[in-house]
């Protein structure tokens, strides 16, 4: 059963192109072409975004069923190139500001990028985790990218460490799967489980094994330790790629997971999503309330954004997919303008990341410290800003399966959360001024922020188009 | 009557909102040209809403219980959550406490507001919107979105313009409401599951189980016993009126209080009525509760805000009682009250600002005897104090009239209670008024104030002038409400005995 179709990894294959021939650029040019490489990556990167939406977005099979591609992997692709287009953006100035500006940057981020590719439209167990440690590899050299940081190589070393020993368990799940069912490939696996009675306990202890490796990844508690040292550790741009995509690509890795092969098993897995979800939104609220820089915070706030997005995951259903891949995403395009405001924080051209260094900030930079606003507001989940929207989906379809409990937690945790977001709005508009930052934002950082604060501000008046193309998206998971 | 294809509904919700965006993005700068301007394009923009929500009142059709001026289209479509804006005999006299309160509160800041005028203005145009908008949705989902947004302005307001413990104050005032409100989403969205529908005529139908009601009506109670605020969680309320601007407390005691008894009446009452006849006796004793204990601690305040604030809470515990009632008398006597109170305690907060502005402190001891100085601030401020004791001849005296005799219906021990709280709101106006313009004449700052400027005037005299009329021909509002009020009440009883239960099948499109 051989076949020879590449047509839908045309966009895969032009990003691992465009890698390497920016990878030799950079080489003979040197470090000062880093400017230049990372231009062209963001502008490969669109192209690769419009291949994509070139392809047939029905179901295909290729390279013997190791690859899939489906309206709900051309979702999150698409929105896994916007991320990293953003990111890529975000960081051009960044890094030279810091005096890091090395072509490695921007390669590093598309190869992490194919890597993410790679894992949502995985549909074997050996793609998945070719794509996640193409990803991972790639990450743990960018957190440790700032080299004359002590802070940055501890984040790296410790980003390693943790990521090998969960990519260990992963390994170890998949081993366990593979001798209870002498198969790796999703659908074969799915229709195995299927035909089953009970699920075998070796296939059952695999699972919880790739679970545990998994929820590592999208740093949900009580695997969430190594996210605030990293998030702190690493350069603020490339904490702001952390916050925004490999977790989005982790998720839909895990949703085809779980809905795929895992179907049969709903019952066991549900009751592991269930309570890393409880305990995520738990640690994420409560932790964050003692922080005083702004990227643990936020780092803790992305772990209870998680628990938020699992609870979607529990429902089980269309509906609640939907609503995850939805609410991944407007916490992307929200992160994006926060990290905007973030790394703008610079003083005699240092940067800084502490909450009290916002401190009257709607005196000195009265449009900066609105944007802020309304994007703390968004991600507290208050309304009308579109965080409520995703909170609201993800509560819906958990109270339509009848899961109240994790729905109240959910809502009492975000009232916890509204504290700490409420703190930053708090500081920068009800505090004595501090100095003025520096000026001279970059233009891509400004388009990012506007574009961020219009989405927040905007979501309310067309949400349809969102929620129907996500929970379409996420149906193509739910066909058989 | 045809009625006008415009939708007269939306403008009348967003022209505010379009006005805060006029000053956001057409007015540059931070001076005084553009702090002017910017107060000019918020007063007009509140007086032409005022004018377009009048021209709404004069073509109300009083005889129609239904909902009128409805609009309606898709919005959410997956789920099947429209947007819906309608506003019946119920809704239409809060949309209008709004829309005349917010020029009021423009007005009373015109000079008190100083730093931020662009600003706060818009965080006023905005807040305004959100409150029309809670009034006259008619989608739980919509209805949930404004009730919450109205968070953000106010906490903006408190925080920025108030007094030295706005931080703490608007924190509490925010982390209180919200948690009561978080609690309501998940009320809202069981009811979602449960019918298929977020539309509120729909739901007014639906017959839900009795445990589910329970639940549900707890929920619910969460969220507008906060906001109402009932004892024992009122106690976010003196702080929040204590640090917020004049124009915030006004706003706040005017329309924000409204919405939590405004929420009871159109989802407590007609979704839920098993678990409102069950929760009645909860109710009515944390109303006598709130109408004596605050009344108590009213007596015993330094501050005028706070003594304001508490005897806020004591009128509010007259508007629950006369809700739970479900007689017509109890219900029409809380909705009066509520207009009543809107229009008195904004008043008087106008009247505190008053010499607030002049001696910059809200300390009761350190005024006395102004009545030589200010005798026009003394006429007002006398008829504003008897409105809220509720002399006859005021509004305050229909509505506590009203509930009480509801109440007396219902339960004649509770309501002979709740009648005490009438003469404690007597000792503690009259105590007020006594301390303020009369008394002893000691200090020489508040004896050299000036009378009222005519922007006062032309602030206060309206309110004046709504408290006499609502009081001496109340009818003029009550046949308005009446229609609204009766199908409630009737459906109420409707569903209790049982007699709809083929609703079951109501939003299974």
């Amino acid at each position: 059963m051989l076949d020879f179709n590449l047509i839908p990894l045309i966009p895969e294959i032009f990003m691992a192109i465009i890698a390497m021939g920016l990878l030799i650029v950079g080489v003979f040019n040197g470090n000062d072409s880093t400017r230049v490489v990372s231009w062209a990556a963001a502008a490969g990167l669109g192209i690769a975004a419009l291949l994509l939406m070139g392809l047939d977005w029905q179901q295909t099979f290729v390279m013997s069923g190791m690859f899939t591609f489906d309206k709900f992997a051309g979702l999150l692709k698409l929105m896994i190139l916007l991320g990293l287009i953003i990111s890529i953006a975000l960081s051009v100035r960044f890094i030279k500001q810091e005096g890091m500006e090395r072509f490695e940057y921007p390669i590093l981020i598309l190869f992490a990028g194919l890597g993410m590719m790679i894992m949502v439209s995985a549909n074997n167990f050996l793609t998945l985790y070719m794509g996640l440690e193409l990803q991972s590899l790639s990450l743990y050299v960018l957190a440790a990218f700032y080299r004359n940081s002590r802070k940055s190589a501890e984040a790296g070393i410790k980003y390693f460490l943790l990521g090998a020993l969960s990519s260990g368990l992963l390994l170890f799940g998949i081993s366990l799967i593979y001798g209870f069912s002498g198969t790796l490939d999703y659908s074969m696996l799915g229709n195995a489980l299927d035909g089953m009675e009970s699920i075998p306990v070796g296939i059952t202890f695999g699972m919880v094994f790739i679970l545990a490796g998994l929820a590592f990844k999208i740093s949900a508690a009580p695997f969430h330790m190594w996210t605030p040292d990293v998030y702190e550790g690493a350069p603020s741009s490339v904490t702001a790629f952390f916050a925004m995509v490999p977790k989005l690509a982790a998720i839909g890795l895990l949703m085809r997971l779980l809905f795929v092969p895992f179907d049969a098993a709903t019952e066991q897995w549900i009751q592991i999503i269930y309570f890393l979800s409880l305990l995520s939104m738990i640690v994420g609220a409560f932790a964050a309330l003692v922080q005083t820089d702004i990227k643990r915070l936020l780092a803790y706030g992305s772990i209870a954004n998680i628990g938020y997005a699992l609870i979607g995951l529990v429902a089980a259903t269309p509906e609640g997919a939907g609503s995850v891949v939805l609410y991944m995403f407007i916490y992307m395009i929200a992160t994006a303008g926060v990290f905007a405001i973030l790394i703008s924080m610079r003083r005699g051209g240092r940067a800084f990341t502490k909450i009290e260094d916002l401190a009257g900030l709607s005196k000195t930079a009265p449009a900066m410290a609105y944007a802020m606003l309304i994007l703390m507001f968004s991600m507290a989940g208050i309304p009308p800003m579109a965080g409520f929207f995703g909170k609201l989906l993800v509560f819906n379809a958990a109270v339509d399966q009848g899961y109240y409990i994790l729905a109240t937690v959910g809502v009492v945790t975000s009232v916890v959360a509204a504290f700490y977001y409420l703190k930053i709005v708090k500081v920068m508009f009800f505090d004595e001024a501090a100095d003025a930052f520096d000026g001279g934002i970059p233009l891509a950082r400004r388009i990012i922020l506007f574009v961020s604060v219009l989405f927040a501000v905007a979501f309310i008046f067309k949400p349809a188009v969102f929620v129907e193309n996500s929970v379409n998206a996420a149906s193509a998971l739910f066909t058989e | 009557m045809d009625m006008l294809d415009f939708p007269l509904l939306n403008f009348v919700t967003f022209l505010p909102l379009a006005g805060a965006l006029v000053i956001m993005l057409v007015i540059r700068g931070d001076g005084e040209i553009a702090a002017r301007n910017s107060k000019l394009v918020a007063l007009y923009t509140s007086l032409f809403t005022f004018a377009f929500s009048l021209f709404m009142f004069q073509n109300f059709d009083s005889s129609d219980a239904g909902f009128q001026f409805e609009v309606q289209s898709s919005w959410l479509k997956p789920f099947g959550i429209n947007y819906h804006l309608g506003v019946d005999g119920i809704s239409i006299f809060f949309i209008l406490l709004a829309t005349f309160l917010t020029p009021v509160c423009i007005l009373s800041s015109w000079d008190a507001i100083k730093v931020r005028v662009k600003e706060f203005m818009i965080a006023f145009l905005v807040l305004e919107t959100f409150m029309i908008g809670t009034f006259c949705a008619l989608d739980a989902v919509l209805f949930y979105v404004f009730f919450e947004g109205v968070l953000i302005p106010m906490f903006l307001i408190i925080g920025v313009w108030g007094g030295p413990r706005r931080v703490y104050s608007s924190y509490k005032f925010f982390l209180f409401t919200l948690l009561g409100s978080v609690l309501m989403l998940v009320g809202l969205l069981v009811l979602y599951a449960m019918t298929g529908t977020t539309d509120i005529p729909l739901l007014m139908q639906a017959d839900l189980p009795f445990d589910v009601q329970k639940w549900l009506w707890i929920a619910f109670f969460a969220s507008f016993a906060v906001k109402m605020p009932m004892w024992p969680v009122h106690t976010w309320l003196p702080d929040a009126h204590v640090e917020a601007p004049t124009a915030g407390s006004v706003i706040l005691a005017g329309v924000l209080l409204k919405m939590g008894g405004y929420g009871f009446l159109r989802f407590s009452i007609p979704m839920l009525p098993d678990a409102t006849a069950y929760f009645t006796d909860f109710v009515y004793i944390l109303s006598v509760i709130a109408i004596i204990y605050t009344s108590l601690i009213a007596l015993v305040q330094d501050d005028m805000k706070k003594l304001i604030a508490y005897s806020s809470v004591a009128h509010m515990g007259f508007v629950t009682l006369g809700i739970f009632t479900i007689t017509q008398q109890g219900v029409e006597g809380a909705i009066f009250q509520m207009l009543s109170h809107g229009i008195i305690s904004g008043a008087l907060f106008l009247c505190v600002g008053v010499v607030y502005d002049r001696l910059h402190t809200r300390e009761i001891s350190r005024y006395g005897g102004i009545v030589q100085n200010m005798p026009k601030y003394a006429t007002v401020f006398m008829i504003l104090m008897l409105g809220s004791v509720g002399l006859p001849g005021t509004s305050g005296f229909v509505g506590e009239f009203l509930v009480l005799l509801g109440a007396f219906q219902s339960n004649t021990l509770i309501a002979a209670l709740a009648a005490t709280g009438v003469i404690l709101g007597a000792a503690y106006m009259l105590m007020l008024y006594r301390r303020v313009v009369f008394g002893p004449r000691e200090h020489h700052d508040a004896l050299s104030m000036p009378d009222l400027n005519s922007r006062e005037m032309w602030l206060l005299i309206p309110l004046v002038a709504m408290v006499l009329w609502f009081g001496v021909f109340p009818n003029q509002v009550m046949n308005k409400i009446s229609p609204s009020v009766e199908r409630l009440i009737a459906e109420y009883n409707d569903k209790l005995n049982g007699q709809i239960h083929d609703a079951e099948n109501i939003g299974q499109e």
